[in-house]
This record gives C-alpha cells, sequence and structure tokens, in this order.
C-alpha cells in the first residue's frame, strides 16, 4: 500500500495517478482500435473526453445538491479540488447520458463504438486494481491462507492483487478475441461478461461488501444480472448478424 | 458465431453459468456484519476509529472511545504546516456552528514533529476553542498512519470513519458536508 508519494512539499497520490494512467492509456488505444471498427478516432476521442469531463461535473453537481444550502452559500466550493466531496454514481449515470446523446447527434454506430472501447476499458479495470493495491481499497476479507496480507489490522486475502491478475488476463482474452472475424458487440458484450464473472467470483473474497437481504453480496446480484444480460445480448447480436441481409450495413444503426 | 445464435445450445450454456453464478453467490453468503471491517480498528473508512487518550493542551486528558454519542472530526496538524494554519479557522468556525448538535473536534497536535510551545501560540493565534490533544510520542500518528499534514478523520457517533481527508485545506463547505453526513446517519 503506498497511497502517497512525497515529493518535498508535494504530496502526490498514487491511486489517482494510476487511475490517470490507466485513463492515458486507454484513449492511446483508441485510435488503434477505431479504424477496425470504421469508426472516427477523432470523434471516439471527442466522445471519452466530454463523457470524462461529464463525469466529474456530474459528480460534483450530484454531491452539491445533496447539501444545496451549503453550497449556495459558497457557490466557489463547487470547483474544489477535494475528491470526497464527489459522488461517483451521479458521476457515472450523467457522463452514461451526455456520451449517449452526443453519440446519437454525431450519429456514431452503437455496437461498433462500445466494440473498439473494449480494449481501453480493459486496460482501464488493471489500472483500476493498481489503484486499489495502491489505496488499500477493494480489500478482502480476513483470512488464513499462507499468501494473506495484513492490511487494516487484519491478514486478508489479497483481492487488489486476484483483481489486478484476472484483470490481465481479460485484457488479454480481448487482445486476442479483436482479431477474429465476429459480429458487431460481440468484443464488447465477451468483455461484459468476462469482468462480470470475474466480479462476481471476486466478490466473495472482499471484506467491504455491501450486503442486501441479510446474507448476499450486492455486487455479486449486480454481476450475475449484468453477465446474464450480457450472455443473451450475445446471443440476440449473433442472430441479427445471421439473418442480416448482407446489403444492409449494421454501422447504419445510430447510438 | 452460430453456436452463439443457437439458442437451445446458448441459452443452455448462459443457464448453466448463471446457475453456477447464483450458487456461487450462495456459497459465499455471509452475515450483514462480517464485512465493511467489522469491529477491527483501522484508519480508514468503514473501521472502527483506533482508540487513544492524549494529554490535552491547557491541561486534562481525552480518550477518543469516551466521545462516542458524539460526530468527531479528529484533526491531524503541525503548526509549521502552511495547510493546517489556512484550514484551522474553518474548523473552529464549523465547531462554533455546530456544537449544540453534538459535533466534537479534537485537533491533534502531532507534538513528535513540533513544539508545545509552537502549538500554544498557533492556538492562542487562531483563537481556538476545540480541545487540543497533544501526540508527544507519534504512537497516534502512527496508529493513524499519518502520510500528509493535515489529515482529518470524521468519525460517527457509533465510532465508525465515515470519511478521510487527506491533505488540505478543506473549505467550510467540505467540512460542513461531512459533519451533515455524519449526523444525518443516526
Amino acid at each position: 500500500m503506498f497511497p502517497i508519494l512525497q515529493i518535498g512539499p508535494l504530496a502526490l497520490r498514487f491511486p489517482g495517478l494510476f487511475l490517470l494512467i490507466g485513463v492515458w492509456l486507454g484513449i492511446s488505444l483508441i485510435d488503434r482500435e477505431a479504424p477496425r471498427h470504421k469508426v472516427s478516432g477523432a470523434a471516439l476521442n471527442n466522445l471519452v473526453l466530454y463523457g470524462l469531463i461529464a463525469g466529474i461535473v456530474g459528480a460534483r453537481l450530484g454531491y452539491a445538491l445533496r447539501y444545496a444550502p451549503i453550497y449556495a452559500e459558497d457557490p466557489m466550493s463547487l470547483f474544489s479540488l477535494n475528491p470526497t466531496t464527489l459522488a461517483p454514481l451521479d458521476g457515472l449515470l450523467v457522463a452514461m447520458i451526455v456520451v449517449f446523446v452526443l453519440g446519437q447527434r454525431q450519429h456514431l454506430p452503437f455496437w461498433p463504438v462500445l466494440d473498439a472501447l473494449t480494449p481501453s476499458l480493459a486496460v482501464f479495470a488493471i489500472f483500476l486494481g493498481v489503484a486499489h493495491l495502491s489505496s488499500g481499497d477493494a480489500f478482502g476479507a480476513a483470512t488464513s491462507v499462507p499468501w494473506g496480507v495484513e492490511l487494516w489490522g487484519a491478514i486478508r486475502h489479497p483481492t487488489q492483487v486476484y483483481e489486478i491478475g484476472l484483470a490481465i488476463l481479460v485484457f488479454l482474452a480481448v487482445w486476442r478475441i479483436r482479431q477474429a472475424p465476429t459480429f458487431q458487440g460481440f468484443q464488447f458484450l465477451s468483455w461484459l461478461a468476462m469482468a462480470a464473472a470475474i466480479r462476481l467470483f471476486l466478490e466473495a473474497f472482499r471484506g467491504d461488501s455491501v450486503i442486501v437481504f441479510g446474507v448476499l453480496r450486492a455486487a455479486q446480484l449486480a454481476s450475475l444480472a449484468i453477465l446474464a444480460a450480457a450472455l443473451v445480448g450475445l446471443h440476440i447480436q449473433a442472430r441479427r448478424a445471421l439473418t442480416a441481409v448482407p446489403a444492409v450495413d449494421q454501422s447504419t444503426k445510430t447510438m | 458465431m452460430a453456436r452463439i445464435a443457437d439458442p437451445r445450445r446458448w441459452f443452455g450454456f448462459a443457464a448453466l453459468v448463471v446457475l453456477l453464478g447464483l450458487a456461487w453467490t450462495f456459497r459465499s453468503s455471509v452475515p450483514a456484519n462480517a464485512t465493511t471491517g467489522g469491529l477491527t480498528p483501522s484508519p480508514r473508512v468503514g473501521f472502527v476509529a483506533p482508540d487513544f487518550t492524549l494529554d490535552l493542551l491547557g491541561g486534562g486528558q481525552v480518550t477518543l472511545f469516551e466521545l462516542r454519542g458524539s460526530a468527531v472530526v479528529v484533526n491531524l496538524w503541525a503548526s509549521w504546516c502552511p495547510p493546517c494554519r489556512a484550514e484551522m479557522p474553518t474548523l473552529q468556525r464549523v465547531y462554533e456552528a455546530n456544537r449544540a448538535r453534538g459535533v466534537e473536534i479534537l485537533a491533534v497536535n502531532t507534538t513528535f514533529q513540533d513544539t508545545q510551545a509552537d502549538a500554544a501560540e498557533f492556538v492562542r493565534a487562531f483563537g481556538l476553542t476545540f480541545p487540543i490533544p497533544l501526540d508527544r510520542t507519534g504512537e497516534v500518528s502512527r496508529s493513524y498512519l499519518l502520510r500528509a499534514l493535515p489529515t482529518t478523520f470524521f468519525i460517527d457517533r457509533k465510532g465508525v470513519i465515515r470519511q478521510v481527508v487527506l491533505g488540505g485545506p478543506m473549505s467550510e463547505t467540505t467540512v460542513q458536508t461531512a459533519v451533515e453526513e455524519l449526523l444525518r446517519e443516526d
């Protein structure tokens, strides 16, 4: 766990740094992947950029709306650099809406866009794991296994290491299947299914799970639903590709 | 592609995967209090704040555990630290505005890397009225894994850390919203 790198008076936060590296590597893959899916690399880069900005703005506005009277007294606090005053889920929702609306306005094809972004998502997932390792977040349950690590007052499963290892395997799988000629959405839906399956598996070793219905881990139920949806999605897209008239270009479907 | 498009084959496979997932979900079910750190004291969100007893500047002692029932803000600072100087008036204003609502502030001076005289001058200059515990040995700073000054822990009435802010200065909005979250959880 190395949350902070102190360089003189400057305290660099490693988790944020690793997330930035993940975003940067992800973006650098876009130009390489976009042509393969007949999508404009520039348009895709813009889409990601607007999505990131919308995510940050949405997360801050979401947080501020919960405490509107306090922020009304000091509106400049909306521009605070403090990451604790962000509402991540609100940000994610706003980013998804903005990306969807912008994609639709620019007539970007829905599935090819997601397929082109898949390797970027897969590489980001690796660095999300590294950020967790650095901050000590997403920590494991207490254990007696010989490879347990001491963290937060107990010997725990090194879930962050499991997370990184499995994310690397998924990235390699995504990198491999991207070569195969398949149908639109295959790459994204395959990644989504693998990512959900991994979360479903790994959550069992986590020590910070949110519990619902008394004993069940919320993340496992959500992962199960996403996994099932991804598998159904794969079937629907495969059927579409098989039944499509060859002359009709699937990419004309827009977001 | 043909395999995926074949409904019987694919849905058979999908059903098997989902059933295995469901079995794993039930296999790994745990009681609600088995996660989020339980009662292990540790300086991170979701865990019980590590207890400490320290001498106070001006006399007396304070024990964190005895403040259970109050929302507590533990701020670690030093007199030579510029962001600490910048945010201390904010903490004083938030303290004055919320003390009657059951909010306590413990501004722990990291005396092992400061001097008691400088700390006392700092407190006088800013007119601070909340308790100033003195961490003379560095034991509390170590148990709270102090890595940056200032660092602030927002602890709820049950003694569980709800937010950690590394560095500063925090704006009044940041402190006030964090305090509201502590009070809202009851």
